[in-house]
């Protein structure tokens, strides 16, 4: 049989990238599974392996006080910053997209996040303090939301209005994509609506929205992933404290992250749930 | 363009022919309009919100940089001195000189660039490559390659990190340049993927009857690929190169696994930044009440001093970077 040209042609393109797949992503996976059956010790005589089965995967949730406690706290902060990053990013993009004066200026300032904000520079702001808004009174608004809410929902709110730079500082990437979307926006489209008589308030639910949502989607993805995968997560720090554990190791830190791993695909899947595009209701 | 209303409203009131009733309601919509705009142009209040968010929004972003600017040069009177808040009596550069050997800033600043630098070239060379297979030709399993590399950047690097690390241990990479070039020459590197897929979508806009005319004048693949596609995305190479160096710098998660669990010499500033206070500590030992206590200002010294690299790049590239929004197809469709 011959191959078409075509075919090598396009192997050989992504080639590199094929190698290094088998050899960094999936070849590790399936070690990391088999890790995560044992019980891995470091002996003088090198590794020793003791099947175990799923003990370990029982160990993390039995055993391991921290992590359940880090991942319903991790929870709940990823199911609120998620949403508030992704809405503020809309929204500051929709701000940029305007015609506005200085807008290479305001521009310049909006991706500054994307070029400063990393793990250590991020921490000693928030260390500093540098990361609360001294102008809002603390405690007016802790007061203000306990009487309107109950007491659990206003303590949430209030870590959203303490953390509000942080959040506003992990949009970075969310804004240049939006953005990017916004202006491939056919202005014709606004300008018929006008014409019909649509408000600027119709045009963004009917226009901008259903434009822009396979890119809310995407926002949504990245925000949870990097949320996840950052070095500020505790559940990482978990992790990576128990791979050099001399009692726990390799094996039970293994488990640990292949949990970690299918919580965050429970919430990738609710996500794509949520958002995906309902087939039968879209015209084209 | 208020005169201009103004001499019109004035006409409106002298217009002897019309009624108070009339002339009232003609003002309330003229002055409707100018609040809240009509068709095309925006009315006065929803430009006054417009600027105050982006103002407003602007400060949010540019408070801590200025807080960290100007703690960075208070001495340490200024820091207690509770009547003191934005402008420092004297500017203090004691601080830098501080931060300066308590970063180790010389290897830790080429630490960096190398772990920037040389990365992110492989990491855009070959994320160009494998964008212009896909996007390029049609060939068996494209799709599940396609998915895969998609997936691959959503499993938590946890699952893959002891592996890697155990891999990367066994061919002895760990602590040394390897460690990080190799994943980016298998196109395995920071965030690959987010690069693939927007060479990707570049390379699909870029029309097929190019290469089909290269083509027929007897170019091969790899001629019409170096001279058709390489060169008429530049943005898109531009882009990438800027994301790619920002997140390798930025890096402090690998290079910690890599780089300080075994004996070497590479170092870089933000896993001295990371250490900063147990460095000062051991550098500065201190004394029972002593003045050699690290204070904000030093901190913010040398935090200020990571950034400083990107943001100079950033003011030279940073034309690029916001026009990169307009003109490179940075979202997939």
């Amino acid at each position: 049989m011959k191959i078409k040209r075509e075919t090598l042609y396009g192997y050989l393109f992504i080639l590199p990238w094929l190698m290094g797949f088998i050899g960094l992503v999936l070849y590790p996976m399936i070690q990391s599974f088999y890790f995560s059956l044992n019980d891995m010790r470091i002996t003088p005589h090198g590794l020793q392996f003791v099947y175990v089965g799923f003990n370990n995967f029982l160990n993390v949730w039995l055993q391991d006080m921290f992590f359940i406690q880090e991942l319903l706290a991790f929870a709940v902060d990823t199911l609120i910053r998620v949403p508030v990053i992704v809405v503020f990013a809309l929204i500051i993009a929709m701000l940029l997209n305007q015609d506005v004066k200085f807008k290479g200026l305001f521009r310049t300032i909006f991706f500054l996040p994307v070029i400063v904000a990393s793990g250590p520079v991020i921490s000693q702001l928030v260390d500093q303090g540098a990361t609360a808004i001294p102008m809002l009174n603390q405690d007016v608004i802790m007061s203000i939301l306990n009487s309107l809410f109950p007491t659990w929902f206003a303590g949430v709110l209030s870590d959203l209005f303490n953390q509000i730079i942080t959040i506003l500082w992990y949009s970075g990437v969310q804004i240049l994509l939006f953005l990017a979307a916004l202006q491939k926006i056919d202005p014709n489209l606004y300008e018929a609506a006008k014409i019909d008589g649509g408000s600027s308030w119709e045009c963004f639910w009917k226009i901008t929205l259903p434009t822009i949502k396979p890119l809310i989607l995407i926002n949504l993805v990245y925000t949870l992933v990097s949320l996840a995968n950052s070095g500020q997560n505790p559940i990482i720090d978990l992790i990576y404290a128990n791979m050099f554990n001399a009692t726990r190791g390799y094996g039970f830190a293994s488990a640990m992250a292949w949990m970690y791993a299918v919580i965050i695909s429970l919430m990738l899947i609710l996500i794509f749930l949520l958002f995906r595009e309902k087939k039968s209701k879209r015209i084209n | 363009m208020p005169a201009k209303s103004a001499t019109r409203v004035m006409h409106v009131l002298r217009n002897d022919q019309l009624a108070s009733k009339q002339k009232l309601r003609l003002m309330r919509l003229k002055a409707h309009h100018f609040l809240f705009g009509f068709n095309e142009r925006k009315g006065l209040f929803l430009t006054f919100i417009i600027y105050l968010l982006l103002l407003g929004i602007g400060f949010v972003y540019l408070y801590p940089i200025l807080y960290m600017f100007i703690t960075s040069i208070k001495s340490l009177n200024d820091l207690l001195d509770m009547a003191i808040n934005w402008i420092p009596s004297s500017v203090y550069l004691d601080n830098y000189r501080q931060a300066y050997t308590v970063l180790n800033l010389r290897p830790a600043l080429l630490g960096s660039m190398q772990i920037a630098l040389f990365p992110t070239l492989l990491q855009v060379a070959i994320s160009s490559i494998v964008g212009y297979g896909f996007a390029r030709f049609s060939f068996p399993f494209k799709k599940l390659w396609f998915g895969l590399m998609i997936f691959s950047f959503i499993i938590p690097p946890q699952i893959l990190m002891m592996p890697t690390y155990r891999l990367f241990s066994d061919l002895g990479l760990t602590g040394s340049l390897s460690a990080f070039t190799i994943p980016a020459l298998l196109g395995q590197g920071l965030n690959s993927t987010i690069f693939i897929l927007i060479f990707y979508q570049f390379f699909k806009q870029t029309p097929k009857s190019l290469y089909e005319a290269a083509e027929v004048d007897g170019a091969n693949q790899l001629v019409s690929f170096f001279k058709i596609a390489v060169p008429m995305a530049v943005p898109a190479f531009i882009v990438a190169f800027l994301f790619s160096f920002v997140w390798y710098w930025n890096e402090t998660y690998l290079t910690t696994l890599y780089l300080t669990s075994s004996s070497t010499d590479i170092t870089t500033i933000l896993i001295q930044l990371q250490q900063f206070e147990s460095n000062y500590e051991t550098l500065y030992p201190v004394a029972e009440a002593g003045p050699n206590r690290i204070n904000e200002g030093i901190k913010m010294a040398g935090t200020v001093i990571s950034i400083l690299p990107l943001l100079i790049i950033y003011f030279f590239l940073q034309r690029y970077f916001v026009e990169s929004v307009d003109n490179t197809g940075i979202t997939g469709e």
